[in-house]
């Protein structure tokens, strides 16, 4: 294990995060409030700390997928840590647990919060918040990679340890330039999204969180209604701008490459993924058709939380608690099911999905056709055995952490679906659940070791489970 | 013309026949010294032992004076090579390389062009093509298209009970209410053209041109089904089973295919998502039954042994009498004794090849002197179609066709004048512009004025 590059990794991340907390001083700046001190004293020591490991470079620079691992999860926890910092300290959210708790769930790009007035938090807090999805929803390590100069081809494990997907590769020859195009991609369509919400007459400030939370996918808003009290038009921007950063990111990268959007439309995953929407969006229309005013609204409403909860987004605009209970279930469905890989959403992916879907198949035909050859396919060509039986075994782990989780949590005795959807919504980095946890509720009420295991469950969530599991495994820290 | 075949291998050798049939100067190159003395000594060419990619080697093959080179070695880089070469070295020179392998399938046309290739053969793939559209219409025996698609010709044996039993040819469309051209008649294996008086019999095997619409009607009538199969079994996974595939595939036909090497089924699995690929012997019993033989609508066999194929067909004609057979076999020698069995259709993948490259061929000779378009072998090679296109007045122009002294053993099946096309009666005529389907056992006809009685 080396150890020294892992600590020059988590100073130099330190040092950008200490950066990217400028902006939220700025905004404090901006609106005068008394919270800049707060900020800057995070600055100050996240930023020195972050000078003062990172000062000696590692004898040994080179590192392996171990490392990697290790890194992100690691470097995720110590970012979470000083993220929340400022909440404490401008007295926003006194508990460090809660803090704590807040900065996971926004890094995870999750939404789950433990507040029950955000619009009585100052500016620069809610910027803080909504900002933290945003560097979340990309991945800070990819960030890092695209911006500082970092050599050498073992930076592919952090790549591949914090990117989402049964299969991560590169898009051009060198891994900085790869990163470079998906936060340009990334920042590219963020400035679309909030030049047009601008131009629907969306305040400036509402404009920046909402696009924050809408392109990492995240969730957190800075009314307590989430998005329910924006005009109509707003809404369905927010729930096409949602359904878009839950593609697969290769599909822009196709289509401002030259590929036309109907050969990028090839892409199972996306076609499948879009299926999956509208097919739930008619199902909820139909469904629960009495809670709602018109067909307009049932559309707006279904379209917006079908797009809310597969992307993991978790914006609310009708408290869908109330909605039958066939609408509830798909959308616990959509939970699992997630966003796209090498999206910015989490969840289990619909590309996994439909490898699981595939190989069921093929299992089923071997039965009628013993000697049959078959391999799972995707977008036209064999899959490796070794990526199916990968997501096999993702499955296994998924369900494992689940469970576990639900059990720890169970002792807290509130209801199954209470902590069922409390799991599932973390660990999927939606936000909210059902019933107790509900869209117009929060996760205030859980103890800390609740609060702990569900922190867990986002990070485990967002990073795709084996960086945080390798991290408390023995193996891992044993030196050979 | 002068041309020179490297590599003389299965398609080579029967290359070199049908060219020197039409009566070619041919010089053949191998790198084997025994194969090119076996062909020197049986055909009248030339043998040049060699390297046929060697500028050299072209050189003693004279290929300075050269109008065409067609590489046929077993590579298809060594081809492509060869034909990039032969275009250094004489730059008139037309090439024709084969090029098998799927990978440059898509790559046909920079062949051509960047390359300057004249044509590219892909005898699998011409091959895949006959078969899928002989499983797009079961009902005929062997089809081909002439006139870019817009007629067809098949072949039919009548049946017994078959309305076509027992009639005169001249009574066949009024009684079946369709416009066709019956063009030969197989007794007996002997081939002729029928005139209209020939009378036609049980278990006659007749070829005829017609619309697709008009062959359509006509196997309606003599109560022959006419849609396509539905599922096909593919005995053996070799490249003609993978281009097959992919067309089948396309025509929303089930495919599953038969291959016994675990590494080959991979691969067809990897490039062929909808079919269904099995791993086994394709003549064990068992397996034919598990994997639902006796209720296939059809079967095509094409595993490298024709005596597999041969068993393979008769197995399936045996559990499934209803089935669609088509056989590849590569050696001809036993043509008449396979006539004798029903195996359905069979494939002979070099005729198709060498069909391709002498219809090219007299199209190139076509700008010196003759004018023949399109050639088709109807029965193996004992009666042909050919396209020929009216280039100016000529003796058989401006008059009708009954007034023609055409000669025996030769029909006009269609002619193509703009837009439509006529099945032509006694009073039609034939004018510059045309294009003129003829029908005939002579062979070698090189200008429309050779149907003519001399």
């Amino acid at each position: 294990m080396n150890h020294s590059s892992i600590i020059y990794i988590l100073g130099k991340l330190l040092q950008i995060e200490a950066l990217i907390m400028l902006l939220p001083l700025f905004v404090s700046l901006i609106y005068r409030e008394d919270d800049f001190l707060p900020f800057l004293i995070t600055i100050a020591l996240t930023g020195a700390v972050g000078t003062a490991i990172s000062f000696k470079k590692p004898g040994k620079a080179s590192f392996y997928a171990r490392e990697g691992f290790v890194m992100v999860a690691l470097g995720w926890i110590v970012m979470s840590v000083m993220g929340a910092v400022p909440f404490v300290l401008n007295g926003d959210i006194p508990n460090f647990t809660d803090a704590f708790f807040e900065t996971v769930s926004g890094f995870t790009t999750t939404g789950s919060s433990i507040l029950s007035d955000v619009e009585s938090l100052s500016h620069a807090s809610q910027f803080w918040r909504s900002l933290t999805h945003w560097i979340g929803g990309m991945g800070v390590f990819v960030f890092m990679l695209a911006v500082m100069p970092m050599a050498g081809a073992q930076n592919m494990h952090l790549m591949r340890s914090e990117s989402p997907g049964p299969e991560v590769g590169k898009l051009v020859p060198r891994l900085k330039d790869t990163a470079k195009i998906l936060y340009r991609l990334y920042f590219a369509l963020t400035v679309l999204m909030f030049i047009i919400l601008l131009i629907t007459g969306m305040d400036g400030f509402d404009a920046v969180t909402v696009t924050f939370g809408t392109a990492g996918t995240g969730g957190f808003a800075i009314r307590n209604d989430s998005i329910a009290s924006y005009s109509s038009l707003q809404q369905i921007i927010i729930s096409v701008f949602m359904i878009l950063f839950g593609f697969n990111f290769n599909f822009f990268y196709f289509l401002t490459f030259g590929k036309s959007l109907f050969d990028a439309l090839k892409m199972e995953e996306i076609r499948v993924y879009l299926l999956i929407i509208a097919g739930s969006v008619v199902v909820i229309m139909i469904n629960a058709r009495a809670c709602f005013e018109s067909l307009f609204d049932a559309f707006r409403k279904s379209l917006f939380q079908v797009a809310s909860i597969i992307t993991t987004t978790g914006f609310a605009t009708a408290d869908f608690d109330l909605w039958p209970t066939l609408s509830k279930t798909v959308l616990v469905m959509l939970m699992f099911i997630g966003a796209c890989a090498g999206s910015t959403g989490g969840g289990f992916k619909v590309s996994r999905v439909i490898i699981l879907f595939k190989a069921f198949q093929k299992e089923l035909e071997h039965f009628i056709h013993p000697r049959m050859v078959r391999n799972v396919h995707m977008n036209g060509r064999a899959l490796k055995e070794e990526t199916v039986d990968g997501v096999k075994v993702y499955l296994g782990a998924y369900i494992i952490i689940f469970v576990v989780s639900v059990l720890i949590v169970g002792y807290e005795n509130h209801d199954l679906i209470t902590n069922f959807t409390a799991v599932a919504a973390t660990m999927n980095n939606i936000g909210p659940g059902l019933s107790m946890v509900g869209p117009t509720c929060n996760f205030a009420f859980f103890s800390p070791v609740s609060k702990y295991v569900l922190m867990f469950d986002m990070l485990a969530g967002r990073l795709e489970l084996y960086p945080m599991l390798l991290l408390f495994a023995p193996t891992t820290w044993r030196s050979k | 013309m002068k041309i020179i075949i490297v590599g003389c291998g299965k398609i080579g050798a029967a290359l070199t026949k049908a060219l020197n049939d039409e009566n070619h100067d041919i010089a053949v190159i191998d790198s084997d010294e025994d194969t090119v003395k076996s062909v020197a000594n049986s055909m009248d060419v030339i043998g040049v032992e060699g390297n046929g990619a060697s500028i050299q080697t072209q050189r003693e093959a004279g290929i300075a004076g050269a109008n065409l080179l067609i590489a046929t070695t077993g590579s298809d880089e060594v081809n492509i090579l060869c034909c990039m070469i032969a275009k250094k070295a004489n730059t008139n020179i037309s090439t024709i390389a084969r090029v098998r392998n799927p990978v440059y399938r898509e790559e046909i046309t920079y062949f051509k062009e960047e390359l300057g290739l004249s044509m590219v053969l892909n005898p699998e793939l011409l091959a895949a093509r006959e078969i899928a559209r002989l499983l797009r219409f079961p009902f005929a025996v062997k089809i081909d298209t002439l006139l870019r698609d817009r007629i067809e010709i098949l072949r039919h044996r009548i049946k017994e009970n078959s309305p076509l039993a027992d009639i005169r040819v001249m009574d066949v469309n009024r009684k079946l209410g369709s416009d066709v051209i019956i063009c030969t008649i197989e007794r007996d294996g002997e081939v002729f053209i029928p005139n209209g008086a020939s009378m036609l019999f049980v278990d006659d095997m007749i070829s005829f041109v017609a619309s697709p619409e008009d062959a359509t009607r006509f196997f309606r009538n003599i109560k022959e089904e006419t849609h396509q199969v539905k599922d096909t079994i593919i005995a053996g996974g070799g490249k003609i089973s993978f281009y097959l595939a992919q067309q089948l595939l396309s025509l929303g036909i089930d495919t599953k295919i038969i291959e016994m090497d675990p590494k080959r089924c991979e691969i067809l699995d990897e490039n062929l998502e909808a079919a269904t690929i099995i791993c086994g012997d394709g003549t064990d019993e068992e397996l034919l039954l598990e994997e639902g033989i006796e209720h296939t609508e059809s079967v095509v066999t094409l595993t490298n042994i024709d005596e597999e194929n041969i068993l393979l067909a008769l197995y399936a004609k045996k559990v499934n009498p209803g089935v669609k057979c088509i056989t590849k076999v590569n050696r001809v020698v036993f043509d008449d004794l396979l006539e004798d069995i029903d195996l359905g259709t069979i494939m002979h993948t070099k005729s198709i090849v060498a069909d391709r490259v002498t219809s090219f061929v007299r199209a190139m000779q076509n700008s010196m002197g003759s004018n023949v378009e399109t050639l088709i072998h109807i029965i193996d090679e004992k009666a042909e179609a050919l396209e020929f296109l009216v280039t100016g007045e000529t003796e058989v122009t401006g008059k009708p066709l009954s007034e023609l002294d055409l000669k025996g053993n030769l029909i006009i099946a269609a002619i193509n004048r703009g837009k439509t096309i006529m099945f032509p009666k006694g009073q039609d005529e034939i004018r510059p512009g045309d294009r003129v389907i003829v029908v005939t056992t002579h062979k070698g006809l090189n200008d429309l004025n050779d149907i003519l009685r001399k």
